[in-house]
């Protein structure tokens, strides 16, 4: 029941705030609203019980990605941005073929209802108090099976950080000084 | 936990309003939150079948996900404001530098 509850919530929460950021003229509204639906995402992380992704998701996207975005907003003047048509010229085509895209999945979906056990050839899942603790299991899959992965990634944030560093850097005005 | 239906569709229905973002909005910075909207319904179907199998590879898996879309998005805003330094727009519409 409080399981049910707290996933409608949060599924509520993120599909509002994932529909209030593609709406909103003003792209610091959006932002705000995208960090809304980051948080209730988390949300669902918890509920899955993926402790270690929900904390992730609020130290990286909420934290880091926001602030990202919320500093580029403050750096580039967006009056212009909110003066101006909100969306672009192909709205009907676009929209069609969003709309066929959606009731596609929405039919899938249902039809896999029907199916034994929800169209999903899997055993039920383990109950809650079975499962390995999150981090124990993160940690040993990540240092164990995917330690190449998990190094180069490190390596990937390097080379994006350095990568971004040099594409803002402001020309013009080192050169004048 | 609720049956596997009720997360993909929120899975789906996040995707979906991730690609409309992409699709219909001009302003380059809006496009690429609706990405991160995108990343974020992929992460809830891996994290959502790393439950039901009792693998915890999905999560992992997730993690490099969003490792991947805070690079992306570092690597995009800097590109942004490059071309908003040069060219004085954030509309998708207005970068039209190779036509003639």
């Amino acid at each position: 029941m409080l399981d049910s509850l707290l996933f409608y919530c949060f599924a509520g929460v993120a599909v509002l705030g994932a529909v209030l950021t593609i709406s909103r003229r003003n792209p610091m509204h959006a932002a705000f609203f995208l960090t809304t639906t980051l948080l209730a995402t988390g949300g669902i992380f918890l509920e899955l019980r993926a402790g270690v992704l929900f904390r992730t998701q609020i130290i990286l996207y909420a934290g880091g990605v926001t602030a990202l975005f919320v500093s580029v907003l403050l750096l580039v003047r967006s009056g212009d941005a909110v003066r101006q048509v909100r969306f672009g010229v192909k709205k009907q085509m676009a929209t069609a073929v969003a709309v066929a895209l959606g009731f596609e999945l929405i039919v899938v979906l249902f039809l896999a209802r029907r199916l034994p056990g929800g169209g999903l050839l899997v055993r039920g899942s383990a109950p809650v108090d079975q499962l390995p603790p999150n981090a124990v299991a993160m940690a040993t899959s990540l240092f164990g099976d995917y330690l190449l992965p998990f190094e180069m990634t490190s390596v990937l944030l390097l080379v994006a950080m350095v990568g971004a560093v040099v594409m803002a850097k402001n020309r013009k005005r080192h050169e004048r000084s | 936990m609720m049956s596997p239906a009720h997360y993909l569709f929120l899975s789906a229905m996040l995707f979906l309003i991730g690609c409309l973002g992409v699709v219909l909005r001009r302003n380059v910075m809006i496009v690429l939150m609706s990405i991160e909207l995108i990343l974020n319904a992929v992460n809830i179907n891996l994290v959502l079948f790393s439950r039901i199998f009792g693998d915890i590879a999905g999560q992992a898996f997730a993690l490099f996900v969003m490792v991947d879309a805070a690079a992306e998005t570092a690597v995009g805003l800097a590109i942004i404001l490059t071309l908003v330094r040069n060219r004085h727009t954030v509309f998708a519409g207005e970068m039209d530098l190779l036509k003639w």
